[in-house]
């Protein structure tokens, strides 16, 4: 009996932090995102990376973080890496014009490469 | 539309999108493209020499040679091996020749370095004079059907071997270059300015029938590992340029534009290169 009360308290108690929980994991992540965007606008692009996974990590429905993502892989050459960061970018947000122009312009460069290869 | 047309199209709309949202950020990123050969094996290359055809007006094999040597010594850390050219059309007939009679391959190669080792066989034709190939048998060459009987050269894995042996084992390029004049006849469009009845100028497009003459560059690269003679790469492209009647332009500067069009891929294919352009970050 005293363990059902108190398990019934435990759910209590975590029903009620729920909602706060999810609200501070996103403000994380998105403080990850911004600081991801700042390093990378100095050419920082590892350190961008490590931020953004973070992200990813702690809010794996946070498009803006799979995007950026998805831009540093391109950047470091990391073509399979990229195309599945953009793919969960549109899965999450499949109308953000911005996420769907960066990837066409990957497809265009990773196309051409492998156009090449198939010589 | 082309694909550069769609990707500048593309840019453009982006760059409007970006200028009116706040949370995003244009970026500038270099994508790599790593080279589709591995030439870590290599410190050395040789560019050994073409089987060229085509006009007569151009020594393609000749000047094939010189452009991508120079290319090759400021665009890539291989060192560039400075031999004669290989009058590979000759090499190539009489490799034919030696297989119908007495079946043997692997004919030393005619040509030496400045100041290398000699040809190691007597029976090779000697190397051609310095800047300047085989411009007569080149003359037998005037299309891909003429080539194709010679192309078992690039097969001969004894041949190269040797080629490799005499040269310190370095990558070997070769294959086969046609340079033809070309002529097509139809509509062009093209703008013309007129005035109209207010005294105005405007520019309309108008469409013209021309017969046009040019040149077509069919160039097919073979990369070859020194140290076995086997082909480890190659890869063909064909370019062609047209110009109206009223232009004269020189084969040679054809040749040349042309082949700018290609030296780009022809680098990729060894070394890194890098491709410039903006991403959209968000937050």
């Amino acid at each position: 009996m005293h363990f059902r009360q108190t398990l019934v308290a435990a759910l209590l108690v975590v029903s009620a932090w729920a909602p706060a929980l999810a609200k501070g994991a996103k403000e994380e992540a998105k403080k990850h995102v911004e600081f991801g965007v700042t390093v990378a606008q100095k050419g920082l692009w590892r350190e961008a990376i490590y931020r953004w996974e973070q992200a990813a990590k702690i809010d794996p429905n946070y498009p803006a973080a799979f995007n950026n993502l998805a831009v540093a892989y391109e950047h470091q050459g990391q073509f399979d890496k990229a195309r599945k960061a953009y793919e969960r970018a549109l899965e999450l947000q499949p109308d953000n014009q911005l996420i769907r122009q960066n990837y066409e312009l990957f497809k265009e460069i990773n196309d051409r490469t492998n156009r090449r290869g198939s010589r | 539309m082309t694909a550069r047309t769609a990707a500048a199209v593309a840019s453009l709309a982006l760059a409007l999108t970006v200028s009116a949202c706040n949370d995003v950020y244009e970026v500038p990123i270099e994508t790599p493209i790593q080279p589709k050969m591995d030439v870590s094996p290599f410190q050395r290359v040789l560019i050994a020499g073409f089987l060229a055809g085509g006009s007569e007006d151009v020594d393609a094999n000749l000047e094939t040679v010189r452009l991508l040597r120079s290319q090759l010594r400021s665009k890539s850390q291989l060192k560039v091996i400075d031999a004669d050219v290989l009058p590979l059309i000759e090499l190539a007939n009489e490799q034919r020749t030696d297989k119908g009679d007495t079946n043997t391959n692997g004919a030393a190669p005619a040509a030496a370095p400045a100041g290398g080792p000699s040809p190691a066989s007597n029976t090779t034709p000697q190397a051609p004079a310095k800047g300047k190939s085989n411009e007569g048998q080149q003359a037998r060459i005037k299309d891909e059907k003429d080539l194709e009987p010679l192309e078992g050269i690039f097969a001969n894995v004894d041949f190269w071997k040797k080629i490799g042996e005499e040269y310190q084992n370095p990558l070997i390029v070769t294959g086969s270059v046609l340079f033809t004049a070309h002529a097509r006849s139809g509509f062009v469009q093209r703008e013309q300015e007129v005035i109209d009845q207010l005294g105005r100028r405007r520019v309309v497009p108008v469409r013209t029938y021309m017969e046009r003459k040019g040149f077509i560059l069919q160039p097919k690269f073979i990369f070859i590992d020194g140290r076995t003679g086997t082909t480890i790469y190659s890869e063909g492209y064909k370019e062609e340029v047209l110009y109206s009647p009223q232009q004269t332009t020189p084969a040679l500067s054809s040749y040349f534009e042309l082949m700018d069009r290609l030296v780009p891929s022809f680098l990729s294919t060894l070394s890194a290169q890098k491709i410039k352009g903006s991403r959209i970050l968000m937050k």
